[in-house]
């Protein structure tokens, strides 16, 4: 099959590959570039566990196609840590309890990163919205929701 | 959460140090930063990806199955199909002496389930096994199928499992599971009132959102490791190693890892049959389900229908109890067998009732086969028996958590199975739920133990 190449930023560096044409940007990421922090739930659009942000906004890579990313800025949930320290989301979820099998995480993570970075101060009603793309069949999304409040209240004390 | 110093005083030395309080998650820094290794984050040069051909009918004989045209499709590496599997009749709990082996890896002859998985293609893209497995060819001959589990008791209805005989599990009690206690006849003969109610349920898919599936690599030297979200490891290495015919000490498990379980993860279906892709080609293979087949394919819990019929005192004692119990295995007996038999053992529920009769069934019937599920075997017959108690206890005109008190177990108790009543903690919980609820029941009842006798 004839491959075409496909050229982006991942968490801040340069990415070139030679993929099928066709190739979503989930498998591109995953299977090529080696970065499997977008996991794939149901490869079809419903679950969200695949999350990650293209150009600022939050884009199911599982829908996406790799080649239709050229030149475009990918943030996935393993770049957010900055030299060993976790951003403040990661921190939020591991002290609210909002992991239990971690599968939906790297997702959730990235759809809350999403409405911080857009709506610093979110209501609970803005918190559920932004999440409800992203299917968790554990927690039962209590924690994850106090996870995402608890972040953006630590995000407004230090700017403060 | 706070666990009140005044139950259990006088047996509590305790003060605890770690109930109560927060402690991280081993597993959670892995999880935030996505470098927790699920099975699938794992791949290997040259891997290739299995993809079922599966059964369309519910109930069929196969008559031949032509797999010429898949096997020209490019990419293809290899197809298998029932002669190829060492010891192709299995059942996961042979490995405790719950036989007999009446499942097969790949169907042989028959299909017993729309869904079953008749055909392996391996590939080396999933699109190519996916394509390739559109072009087997099975020639069925339909079959009469049976959905219900009533219709399935009855005499002349469509036999689903020929290693079974009947459409009922044969436990060495007989057609079901029995439990016996007392005298149910002469209890319902005494009894103020007598409640007959039946209860039923839908087959439950647990939806874990990561799907089933295994990464084989093979280690050149006749060993393979297989990378795996089992809830069960010993269990697949076990039953892997009889329907592989290869020393468990040729196969190396690794996982632990689960991207949600929730009992759907215990049976043994896709770790034999992709560690017999990788022998066979010696290469890696990956076998991991569609959203699709997780849903449709995988065990869900059992559908159940529960008859409970109790004599009850209008004061408030329940004086005999007697259940027939059904669980819906679908064409294969996985874990459903210990799931009707535990039911068997439940039914009586947390209260000390004087005469029991329970018959417990599990059926065979055209349906996806079903298995473990979060308490399976209890968690149907709890909703079905505490509704049953809200209803006896409007029946007699009583406060529903008080007439859970005056039946409810306590230490010493002989329970209808004949085990004696230990760590009993049920009136200690009403007690904190009544109070948590503000739902107040009459101070005797706040002064009851679990325990302590007279009290
Ligand atoms: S894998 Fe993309 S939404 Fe489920
Ligand atoms: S933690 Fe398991 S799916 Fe969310």
């Amino acid at each position: 099959m004839a491959k075409v190449p496909v050229q982006f930023t991942l968490n801040g560096s340069e990415k070139a590959e030679f993929i099928d044409s066709g190739t979503t940007l989930l498998n591109a990421l995953r299977d090529k570039i080696g970065d499997t922090s977008p996991k794939g739930g149901c490869h079809q659009g419903t679950c969200g566990a695949c999350s990650v942000i293209i150009d600022g906004e939050l884009r199911l890579s599982c829908l996406t196609l790799a080649e239709t990313c050229n030149g475009a800025a990918i943030t996935t949930t393993s770049g957010l840590a900055e030299g060993g320290v976790l951003h403040p989301l990661q921190r939020a979820f591991l002290d609210t309890f909002a992991t239990q099998c971690g599968f939906c995480t790297p997702g959730m993570i990235m759809a809350a990163k999403v409405l911080l970075d857009h709506t610093p101060n979110p209501s609970r009603d803005e918190v559920v919205e932004a999440l409800s793309g992203n299917i968790c069949r554990c927690t039962g999304y209590e924690p994850i929701i106090q996870a995402v409040l608890t972040a953006a209240r630590a995000n407004s004390q230090n700017a403060a | 959460m706070e666990l009140r110093k005044n139950y259990f005083a006088d047996v509590r030395k305790d003060d605890l140090h770690e109930i109560g309080q927060p402690r991280p998650r081993s597993d959670s820094p892995g999880h935030v930063t996505g470098k927790t290794a699920f099975f699938a984050d794992r791949s290997f040069p040259g891997m290739l990806h299995l993809k079922m051909v599966r059964s369309p009918h519910h109930h069929a004989r196969i008559r031949s199955i032509d797999t010429s045209e898949a096997e020209k499709h490019p990419g293809v590496a290899k197809i298998l199909t029932a002669r190829d599997v060492p010891h192709n009749v299995y059942t996961i709990l042979i490995l405790i002496q719950v036989g007999p082996e009446d499942e097969t890896v790949l169907a042989d002859g028959k299909v017993r389930w729309k869904g079953e998985a008749v055909v392996a293609v391996l590939a080396e893209t999933e699109r190519a096994a996916q394509e390739a497995a559109a072009k087997v060819k099975i020639d069925y001959e339909v079959l009469p199928a049976v959905f219900d589990m009533e219709e399935a008791l009855k005499p002349g209805a469509p036999l689903v499992n020929e290693y079974h005989g009947q459409n009922y599990y044969l436990y060495d009690s007989g057609e079901c599971r029995k439990v016996r206690f007392g005298d149910v006849e002469a209890g319902f003969a005494s009894a103020d009132h007598i409640l007959e109610q039946s209860y039923q349920s839908s087959p439950i898919e647990h939806a874990p959102t990561e799907t089933t599936g295994c990464v084989v690599a093979p280690e050149g030297n006749d060993r393979f490791t297989c990378y795996t979200n089992t809830q069960a490891m010993f269990f697949t290495l076990d039953n892997t190693s009889i329907i592989l015919q290869m020393p468990g000490s040729k196969l190396h498990f690794v996982g632990g890892t689960v991207g949600g379980g929730f009992g759907g993860k215990v049976d043994v279906i896709v770790e034999p049959i992709a560690i017999l892709g990788a022998k066979l080609t010696g290469r890696p293979v990956s076998f991991v389900y569609s959203r699709e087949e997780e849903m449709q394919i995988s065990s869900p819990r059992a559908a159940e229908k529960v008859v409970i019929k109790d004599g009850v005192m209008k004061d408030g004692r329940i004086v005999a109890r007697k259940v027939t119990g059904y669980t819906d295995a679908g064409a294969y007996s996985r874990h459903s067998p210990y799931g009707a038999q535990k039911g068997a053992g439940h039914y009586p529920g947390p209260y000390t009732i004087p005469n029991v009769w329970i018959d417990t069934y599990c059926v065979y019937t055209n349906r996806t086969p079903s298995s473990a599920m979060r308490g399976f075997g209890v968690t149907i017959g709890d909703f079905a028996l505490e509704v049953q108690m809200d209803k006896l206890s409007r029946l007699i005109g009583m406060d529903p958590l008080e007439f859970r008190f005056i039946n409810a177990y306590r230490d010493g108790d002989m329970k209808a199975h004949r085990q004696p009543t230990e760590g009993a903690a049920l009136i200690e919980c009403m007690q904190e739920a009544s109070r948590a609820a503000n739902w107040p029941v009459a101070e005797k009842f706040m002064a009851m133990s679990s325990y302590r006798k007279g009290a």
